[in-house]
């Protein structure tokens, strides 16, 4: 299995460490909304298909990537930086504008 | 950033450690392994005074890419992983905003201090924590590929470029510094055991130890 790294290229899966399912959403930490932080910690979408992925390019350059893995065929239809995305994300939803 | 005592006060040399070689056990000079058709592959470790690790806060990239060009003289070109040497200095991207800055001479990071500020990003002295191993020679690029899963010809890594990558977990800056000529950056800790493993795998080529 190849993952194409944005910074790196392809490279193989070994270089790679699994950081759990992208389609999780932290809530705030003050948060005391406890379905929230239910759904963050057990809650699965557990598909037989496309999957939302954060993985790290643990032995490249380091960067954490949303990939998209085909659950079924392992394909991975993109692989993006995490990082500008998941942040304005967050602030995001911290203000209310979605 | 640690407070540093200022180049007034005392001459780099002076303040600075001297470097002890981690290979030294484990480095024979001479011919090893199948030479008696030749040596494809000169082994040599590279000892650099300077090893600097940059960073630059997202959006600072161009600035501390100016910042590398002041001190230096050394251009970056666009891209992941683009880098350039002059056989004295040497710069390449390894990670989205991250460059390794290498000096034969010591005392770079104390060029840098100035110009990487706070605002601009980080600088990390790594000159006594990596080891810098050369493998030069018209089989270097089939020795490399034995180690690394990574293509090592020379459209797809062009001279200057970097590469970040690892061989059984040894993580490793890969930086080609010529032709058939590559620098290879690890963990000074593990750099003897990688330094045995490139020789061994070395050994079917022939090999020689400067
Ligand atoms: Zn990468």
């Amino acid at each position: 299995m190849l993952i194409t790294c944005p910074y790196c290229g392809p490279r193989d899966v070994i270089e790679f460490t699994y950081q759990g399912d992208g389609n999780r959403q932290r809530p705030q930490p003050a948060s005391q909304d406890l379905d929230a932080w239910n759904a963050y910690v057990y809650e699965r979408l557990n598909p037989a298909g496309d999957h939302n992925e954060i993985w790290q390019h643990s032995g490249g350059c380091r960067a954490h990537l949303k990939v998209v893995r085909n659950t079924l065929t392992h394909e991975i239809s993109s692989a993006a930086f995490a990082r500008g995305d998941h942040k304005s994300g967050a602030r995001h939803k911290a203000e209310g504008k979605s | 950033m640690a407070e540093r005592q200022s180049p007034e006060r005392q001459s780099p040399e002076r303040q600075l450690p001297e470097h002890l070689s981690p290979l030294e056990p484990a480095l024979h000079p001479g011919s090893h392994g199948n030479f008696e058709h030749g040596v494809d592959v000169i082994l040599s470790e590279t000892k650099p005074g300077s090893i600097l690790q940059l960073a630059a806060w997202p959006g600072e990239e161009k600035q501390l890419i100016s910042g590398i060009r002041t001190v230096t003289g050394l251009t970056l070109p666009d891209g992941a992983g683009g880098g350039s040497t002059n056989g004295v200095r040497s710069v390449f991207g390894f990670a989205p905003g991250k460059f390794t800055v290498v000096d034969e001479a010591e005392g770079l990071a104390l060029a840098f201090a100035d110009v990487v500020t706070p605002a601009i990003g980080t600088l990390t002295d790594l000159s006594h924590g990596r080891t810098a191993i050369r493998i030069a020679g018209p089989k270097a690029e089939w020795v490399l590929a034995k180690f690394f899963a990574i293509d090592f010809a020379l459209p797809a890594f062009p001279l200057g470029a970097g590469r970040s990558t690892n061989h059984h977990d040894i993580f490793a800056q890969i930086q080609r510094t010529g032709a058939d000529q590559f620098d290879i950056y690890v963990f000074r800790s593990f750099a003897r055991s990688f330094w045995k493993a490139l020789c061994h795998a070395s050994e079917e080529v022939g090999y020689e130890v400067q």
